[in-house]
Order: C-alpha cells, then sequence, then structure tokens
C-alpha cells in the first residue's frame, strides 16, 4: 500500500512532536513562538493519522486529520486573538507577565 | 526508489526547518520556515497517497493560518530581543525533556507492530478506483457528516470569538446614529428667514431655508451629545459654510 515504511512516517513524526515541545521550552517567554510550536505538534498528529491511514488501507483516518486540521486553525485564530487583546491591553506578550488572575 | 529519495528530502527539510521555526532569533523568519515546514509536510502527504489533505494543509495553513501569524507578528511591536532573554537558561531542560521524550517515542516505535487481524478490521478501506478526493467526499458526507457538521461549528465558534475578542469601540470612530437621522426635522437645522415683500427670488415668496448658525443649533441640542460637531459625520451636514 505505501512506498515508504510505516516507521520512516512514525519517526519523523516524533522528531516533530520533540521539536515542538522543545520550542515550548525554549520560547518560554514569547507566545507567538508557543502558539507556532504547537502547530508543530499538531503537524506531527496530523501525519501519524495520514501515515496509519496509508498504511493501514484506511481512509477514516485521514478524516480524523482533517478535525485536527479543522482545530488547529481554529486554535490559531482564537489564540492570535487573544495575543492581540493582551498586547492592546498590557503593551507586552510576555508570558510572565499573565498574571492578572493570580492563578 | 525515486519516492523513497524524496521522502528523505522532504523529511530533512521538514525537520530542519522546524528546528529553525522554534530556534529562529527573529519571529518573522520563525513564520517563513513555519510555511516551508508545511510544504514539506504537505508534500509527505503526497507521498502517503493524501493529496487532498496535502492541498487542504497548503490552502489552510500556507494561505491561512501562517498569513495570520505573519499579520500578528508584524502588527505587534514588541521587543523580541527582549524576549529571548532566558534562552540559554531555558536550553538545558528543554533538550533534557525533548530528549527523554524522543527516546520514550524510540523505545515505542522500536516495540511496536500491527495486529494481525489490523487489516480485516477496517473503518472504510481504500478504494483504488475512485480518486482520494472522491473517496474522502464519499465519506466525509455519509458516515463522518455529523463530524463535518461540528468541524463547521468549531469554525463558526471561532470566528465569533475571534471578532468579539478583538473589536473595539474606539472613542474616537465615528458611528451613524439612525434613530438621529430618522427623526431630523426641518426646523432642527433650517431656520426660516423673513424678508420683504418681493425681495426674494419670486412672486409672493415670503422667505427661504438657510442652514441655521452653529451657536443657535447646539442651544436647540445642547443635551444631545452625540452628532452635532463639527465632524460632519454623514447625514448630519449642516453646511455652515466653513
Amino acid at each position: 500500500m505505501m512506498t515508504v515504511g510505516l516507521g520512516h512516517y512514525l519517526v519523523v513524526s516524533a522528531i516533530l512532536l520533540v521539536l515542538g515541545i522543545f520550542g515550548i521550552f525554549l520560547n518560554r517567554k514569547n507566545v507567538i513562538v508557543i502558539l507556532m510550536a504547537i502547530e508543530l505538534i499538531l503537524l506531527s498528529v496530523n501525519l501519524n493519522f495520514v501515515a496509519f491511514s496509508a498504511a493501514l488501507g484506511d481512509l477514516a483516518g485521514q478524516v480524523m486529520a482533517m478535525l485536527v486540521l479543522t482545530v488547529a486553525a481554529a486554535e490559531a485564530a482564537i489564540g492570535l486573538a487573544i495575543v492581540v487583546i493582551y498586547f492592546r491591553n498590557r503593551g507586552s506578550i510576555q508570558v510572565e507577565d499573565v498574571n492578572l488572575m493570580k492563578g | 526508489m525515486i519516492t523513497t529519495i524524496l521522502f528523505y528530502l522532504f523529511a530533512t527539510v521538514l525537520v530542519a526547518s522546524a528546528a529553525t521555526v522554534v530556534t529562529a532569533r527573529n519571529p518573522v523568519h520563525s513564520v517563513l520556515f513555519l510555511i516551508l515546514a508545511f510544504f514539506n509536510a504537505a508534500a509527505l502527504f503526497l507521498i502517503a497517497g493524501a493529496e487532498f489533505l496535502a492541498m487542504t494543509l497548503v490552502i489552510v495553513y500556507v494561505g491561512a493560518v501562517a498569513v495570520l501569524f505573519l499579520f500578528v507578528v508584524m502588527m505587534l511591536d514588541v521587543d523580541f530581543i527582549q524576549l529571548r532573554s532566558g534562552f540559554q537558561r531555558y536550553m538545558p531542560v528543554g533538550a533534557l525533556v525533548g530528549a527523554v521524550l524522543f527516546m520514550e517515542l524510540l523505545t515505542v516505535i522500536g516495540g511496536w507492530k500491527l495486529a494481525p487481524q489490523a487489516g480485516q478490521l477496517r473503518f472504510a478501506p481504500i478504494d483504488t478506483k475512485i480518486s482520494n478526493t472522491e473517496a474522502l467526499g464519499r465519506l466525509l458526507y455519509t458516515d463522518y457528516v455529523f463530524l463535518f457538521q461540528s468541524a463547521g461549528l468549531v469554525l463558526l465558534v471561532a470566528m465569533i470569538g475571534a471578532i468579539v475578542l478583538t473589536l473595539r469601540d474606539r472613542k474616537t470612530s465615528r458611528h451613524q446614529n439612525i434613530r438621529q437621522q430618522t427623526e431630523r426635522k426641518v426646523a432642527d437645522t433650517l431656520q426660516m428667514v423673513s424678508m420683504s415683500l418681493n425681495a426674494g427670488t419670486g412672486e409672493g415668496d415670503s422667505g427661504f431655508y438657510r442652514p441655521k448658525p452653529a451657536d443657535l443649533i447646539s442651544e436647540d441640542h445642547g443635551h444631545d451629545d452625540h452628532g452635532h460637531d463639527d465632524h460632519g459625520h454623514g447625514g448630519h451636514d449642516h453646511g455652515h459654510g466653513h
């Protein structure tokens, strides 16, 4: 079914996931780059879905990947809107400044 | 053979650009490398045979999400150098967590294999006679129509949420007050000027309308704080002559 083995896709997807999590740790202050790292993580999820869909010959995985794509787009829009209003109110997008609710 | 080479090429570029996304000094570079990463991921989707999803990835991510990121990065006047302070401090713990997670994932991938009866448990076997887009459409509009509708609902909520969050009512913006416009009478803005007989344009005319002076209008509507200023918004053109 698949010209390239499933294991190759899984390794690429694992590297992508690890890079995303590493990016969250690395850019702990910059919300925009954290959002980009979350996009990378969701992309690795999509890659896994598509790889399994191709390896098993089951199209349902691609439907799930479409749903993940939709949620990722919605998440990016809402996240960036929150960043914009936060910057408007506080003049900064530092994660450490987000302490209004003292959580 | 050529597919394997292409796979390795695209996978290498994908991983390299993803690494650049999280380590780039300038967020604009991060966004641009994110676009490159999405393009290469779309190529990997193509190799796996998911053509429709690959094209959707390019359209949705490169065309919408990445441009959104680019807009926000360029719109916010943020000191990104200051945001990078502590980069070296977070590097070891991030690398440690990443390495541990990667080792765990490799262990899982290495010791894992498909169940022998997995081939019989397929929910929607791929039909090779029709194209990927057609097969996906047939599946999406029949078995997964509820999922499809809820995806649309998620997008609707996200759209309304983003608009509600970012829309603001500025003090300087000028709005149209429709009620005030429709309730406006002639006497509010015009005054009758009496003239001597036959002094006007024709016989029998006893006068003509002219725009009221500004002080008269403001004392007529002294309580009304909206509208009667010199900005002249739509529908409130007093014609003061200045």
